[in-house]
C-alpha cells in the first residue's frame, strides 16, 4: 500500500492534463464549468481533437483503435476529463462501439467504426419504451421481417440528443411467442429512414436534449441486425455491463464540490464568507469525506477487480456516486440564497451576453444543473434496480 | 494511491487472522487468563511491531497496525492492543532516550511492560492540550497532581504515559509534558471500572506524585504535539479495528437475513430489508477504504495531509459504524436486542470505537481546520 500513484501514473495524468489544457477549446471549457448546455459543436471540436490524439476510444480494443491502457489509466483519463470541463464521450461510443466489435459483420464493423472514431457518427439509444422502463424486457416495439428488411412499429424514449443521431441502436421484439428476454434483437437504424419521427420532451430543468422517437411501418434492411435474431438481450447486457472505470463519476463530483466551495467563500452570510458559517461549512466537509472514502473506494475495488470483469461493485459506485454528486448539486442550490428563485432559460443556455445579470453571474445556471441532477439516479438502471442487483449478489436468494 | 497490500503485509494478514480466530475461540471456553492473552501477542511478536529489530520488534508502519486492528475488531478481542501498540508503543519509538529505549522498548516488545497513554481528563473532552494536570519542578524530578479520565485498562498497566502542564493554561498548546509515571507510585491511585463493550478502564488521581527527572518524553513542553501525533496512530488504528466488527456483523446480518424465515421465505427474500443491506454494504466499503486510506496516510511527513485523512477516516468510520450497527441489531430483531446474541457485542465494540480518541464532530472540526476552508477554502486535490 502507497500514498501516491507511481511515478509512471502521474506522468501520464500530466500528460492528459496538458492536453486537455492545450485542445479544449475555451468557450467550451467555459460552458461546461458554469453548467451551461453545449452545442453539437461543442462536442465535435473535442471529439476530433480526441480522434486526432488517438484518445477518443481508450475502451475498445487495441487493434480498433483503441489505447492498450490499463484499468488505472482509464480511470485517470476518465477522472481528468471531468476535471478538466470536457464533455463526456458520447452513448455510441462506449456502448454500441463495443458490441459491434464483438458481434457485429465485417461489414458494420468496416461501415461504423471509423465513423464514429472521428467523432462523425453520432447514436440514438433505443432501449426505454413508455411502458418499458426498468423492466425493459417488457418492450413492446416490433420488427416483422419481410423479404430483406424487418418492418418496425412502435415506440422509444428517453433518448439523449437523438437530434444529433445519424444512427440508433434499438432493442426490438423479432419474436412474440417465446420468453420475452429470448424474443429481443438488436438492430441499427437509420435515423432518416421514411416512418421515423422524433419528439423533443422538455424537462424540468428546461433542458431540450430527451427525445421520443415513432416507428410507423420504418424498414431496416436484415443487413442491419446485430448479431443474431433472439439475442439482442444478451448484446444489451454486454452492453450495460461493459466496463466503467468511471461509474462512480469522482472527477465529476470534485468538479462540483470545487465550484459550491468556490462560490461558498465568494457569497456572505451576516457579512463572512459563506464557507465560514459553521452549519454550511460542516455540511461541506461531510460530503468531501464521503467524496474522499468513494474515491478511495473506485482506486480500491479497481486494484482489487484489475484482470478480471467489470462486477457488482459497478452498482455500489452508480448508488453512492449519483447519490452524493445530487447533494453536492443540492448544496449548490443553496448557496446563492434567495438568487436560485430567478429563472431565465435564454440564459442557461447562453449566459448573460452583454446584458446586466441578475443576482450574481454564477447564479444563473444553479436551479437548473439542481433540477437537472436529479436524473442521474434513475438514468443506467435506477438506483433501486442497483440495489436489487447488488442485493441479489450479497444474498444470493 | 495503491491499496493492494504486498506480499509480507499479506502474510501478516493470514497469520494474524488465524491467531485472532484461534484466541477468540479460546476466550469463548474461558481458556485463557489476561495473562496468557497478552503473552500470546508477545510470542506472535506483535507487541514490538512499531518498534526497530534491535529492540524486539519488525519495524510496522500505519498498514501494518490497521491489519492487525481490524483482525481483532472482527473477533472482538478485549486486549489494549492500540493503546499500548499503536498510540503509548508509537510515542516510546520516537520520543525515547536511547538509555529509555534500551530498558523500555524490548519489555514491551515482550510483554512483560503494559504502557498506556493517559491523556484525556474529566474535563478535557477530546482536546490534548486541554491538559489541568500539574508538573512541578522539584529538586530532582517533578510533583503531579491532577485527574486522568477513562485510560484503557489504566488499572492493570505498569506504565502509565501521563500528560502534565509545566506552565500556561488549561487549552495552550506548549506548556506540556509526556511523563512516564509507574502505576504503584505513592500518591497514584487507580478506580477501576468496566466498559460499555466489556473491557476495563480506569480513573486516575494524581495525588503529589514524585518522579524522576529522567521520566520525562520528548521534548519538555511539546507534549501536547507529542501525544495528538500518537494518537493519530490510534485513530488510524481503530479505523481498522471498527471495520473489522462491522464486516463481522454484517456477514453475521447476511447470514441472519438468508436463514430466518417468516411468512413462509426467507426475510431476505424482502426488498425493504434487501436494501437496508446493500446500504450497509455501501458503508462499510466507504469505511474501509478510508481506513486503509488512515493507514497509509499515518507515516505520512507532511503533517496536515495526514490529519486531514486521519480525521476523515475517523468522520466515516463513525457514521458508517453507527449505521451498520443500528442496521444490524434492527435486521435481526429482537434477537438483536438480546444478550448472548454477538450483534449487540459488536454494537457496543463500535460505539466505543466512536468516541474513543474523538468522536465525528471532534474530527470533523480537525478535518475542516486541517482542509483550511477558512481561507478561501483549499479546492479538492
Amino acid at each position: 500500500m502507497k500514498f501516491a500513484f507511481s511515478a509512471e501514473m502521474e506522468v501520464f495524468r500530466d500528460e492528459v492534463r496538458a492536453f486537455i489544457r492545450e485542445k479544449l477549446s475555451p468557450e467550451t471549457r467555459c460552458r461546461v464549468e458554469e453548467g451551461r448546455r453545449l452545442d453539437k459543436a461543442d462536442y465535435v471540436q473535442w471529439y476530433r481533437a480526441l480522434h486526432a490524439k488517438g484518445w477518443i476510444t481508450p475502451g475498445w480494443p487495441k487493434e480498433h483503435g483503441g489505447t492498450g491502457w490499463t484499468a488505472l489509466q482509464r480511470y485517470i483519463f476518465e477522472e481528468e476529463i471531468a476535471l478538466g470541463a470536457a464533455p463526456p464521450v458520447t452513448a455510441g461510443i462506449n456502448m454500441i462501439g463495443p458490441v459491434l466489435i464483438a458481434f457485429g459483420t465485417e461489414e458494420q464493423k468496416r461501415k461504423y467504426l471509423p465513423a464514429m472514431r472521428q467523432g462523425d457518427l453520432w447514436w440514438a439509444q433505443g432501449f426505454s419504451e413508455p411502458g418499458s422502463g426498468s423492466d425493459l424486457a417488457s418492450l413492446a416495439t416490433r420488427a416483422v421481417l419481410d423479404g430483406d428488411a424487418y418492418v418496425v412499429n412502435g415506440t422509444k424514449i428517453w433518448q439523449t440528443q437523438a437530434h444529433y443521431a445519424e444512427m440508433m441502436f434499438a432493442l426490438v421484439r423479432t419474436r412474440p411467442d417465446v420468453k420475452p428476454q429470448e424474443g429481443i434483437s438488436m438492430m441499427l437504424i437509420d435515423m432518416k429512414s421514411p416512418g421515423l419521427s422524433i419528439h423533443h420532451i422538455k424537462t424540468i430543468d428546461g433542458g431540450q436534449e430527451l427525445y421520443q422517437c415513432f416507428f410507423d411501418n420504418v424498414r431496416v434492411p436484415v443487413a442491419n441486425l446485430v448479431g443474431e435474431d433472439g439475442k439482442g438481450w444478451s448484446y444489451a447486457k454486454f452492453l450495460l455491463g461493459f466496463e466503467r472505470h468511471g461509474i462512480a463519476g469522482i472527477g465529476l463530483a470534485k468538479r462540483q464540490l470545487n465550484r459550491l466551495k468556490r462560490l461558498a467563500a465568494s457569497e456572505t452570510s451576516d457579512g463572512r464568507p459563506l464557507i465560514e458559517k459553521p452549519r454550511f461549512r460542516d455540511r461541506i466537509a461531510t460530503l468531501e469525506i464521503e467524496l474522499l472514502a468513494l474515491e478511495y473506494t473506485s482506486i480500491r475495488l479497481l486494484q482489487e477487480g484489475e484482470g478480471k470483469g467489470p462486477g457488482v461493485e459497478s452498482s455500489l459506485l452508480k448508488i453512492k456516486g449519483t447519490e452524493l454528486r445530487q447533494e453536492i448539486f443540492e448544496m449548490l442550490s443553496e448557496v446563492v440564497g434567495p438568487y436560485i428563485i430567478p429563472y431565465d432559460n435564454d440564459v442557461v443556455r447562453s449566459g448573460w451576453g452583454q446584458g446586466e445579470p441578475v443576482g450574481p453571474d454564477y447564479a444563473a445556471t444553479l436551479a437548473s444543473n439542481y433540477l437537472d441532477s436529479r436524473k442521474i439516479s434513475i438514468y443506467g438502471g435506477a438506483n433501486e434496480i442497483q440495489r436489487n442487483v447488488l442485493a441479489k449478489s450479497i444474498l444470493g436468494l | 494511491m495503491d491499496f493492494i497490500l504486498n506480499e509480507e503485509q499479506a502474510i501478516l494478514k493470514g497469520s494474524v487472522a488465524r491467531f485472532s480466530a484461534d484466541l477468540r475461540a479460546a476466550m469463548d471456553k474461558k481458556a485463557v487468563t489476561a495473562a496468557d492473552r497478552w503473552g500470546r501477542y508477545a510470542d506472535m511478536g506483535l507487541l514490538g511491531l512499531p518498534f526497530d529489530e534491535d529492540f524486539g520488534g519488525f519495524g510496522g508502519g500505519g498498514v501494518e497496525t490497521m491489519i492487525v486492528a481490524e483482525e481483532m475488531g472482527r473477533h472482538l478481542l478485549t486486549d489494549p492492543y492500540i493503546p499500548v501498540v499503536a498510540v503509548a508503543g508509537r510515542l516510546l519509538a520516537d520520543h525515547c532516550s536511547e538509555e529509555q529505549k534500551a530498558y523500555l522498548l524490548p519489555r514491551v516488545a515482550d510483554g512483560s511492560l503494559i504502557v498506556v497513554p493517559a491523556f484525556g481528563e474529566p474535563k478535557s473532552r477530546y482536546s490534548l492540550s486541554r491538559v489541568a494536570t500539574t508538573a512541578v519542578p522539584s529538586k530532582d524530578g517533578f510533583v503531579l497532581d491532577g485527574r486522568k479520565a477513562v485510560v484503557l485498562s489504566g488499572a492493570e498497566a505498569d506504565l502509565l504515559l501521563v500528560t502534565a502542564r509545566l506552565s500556561g493554561e488549561a487549552g495552550d498548546e506548549d506548556g506540556i509534558g509526556v511523563f512516564l509515571v509507574s502505576g504503584d507510585l505513592p500518591g497514584v491511585t487507580r478506580r477501576p471500572v468496566l466498559t460499555v463493550d466489556g473491557r476495563e478502564a480506569a480513573e486516575i488521581v494524581l495525588d503529589g506524585v514524585r518522579v524522576d527527572k529522567t521520566a520525562t518524553l520528548g521534548n519538555l513542553g511539546q507534549g501536547g504535539a507529542i501525544a495528538r501525533r500518537a494518537e493519530e496512530f490510534g485513530v488510524a488504528a481503530l479505523a481498522g479495528e471498527a471495520v473489522g466488527a462491522m464486516s463481522a456483523v454484517f456477514d453475521m446480518t447476511v447470514e441472519y437475513l438468508q436463514t430466518r424465515r417468516q411468512f413462509g421465505v426467507p426475510i431476505g427474500k424482502f426488498q425493504a430489508l434487501q436494501h437496508r443491506v446493500v446500504d450497509m454494504r455501501v458503508a462499510l466499503e466507504l469505511a474501509r477504504s478510508i481506513a486503509a486510506g488512515a493507514a497509509i496516510a499515518a507515516d505520512l511527513d507532511n503533517a496536515q495531509e495526514r490529519r486531514r485523512i486521519i480525521s476523515a477516516a475517523k468522520v466515516q468510520v463513525c457514521r458508517s459504524g453507527r449505521y451498520i450497527g443500528q442496521q444490524a441489531i434492527q435486521l435481526h430483531g429482537a434477537m438483536g436486542m438480546t444478550d448472548e446474541y454477538g450483534a449487540g457485542r459488536y454494537f457496543k465494540r463500535l460505539l466505543v470505537l466512536s468516541s474513543l480518541y474523538g468522536d465525528a464532530d471532534h474530527h470533523l472540526e480537525r478535518f475542516v481546520s486541517a482542509s483550511q476552508y477558512g481561507e478561501g477554502g483549499a479546492l479538492v486535490a
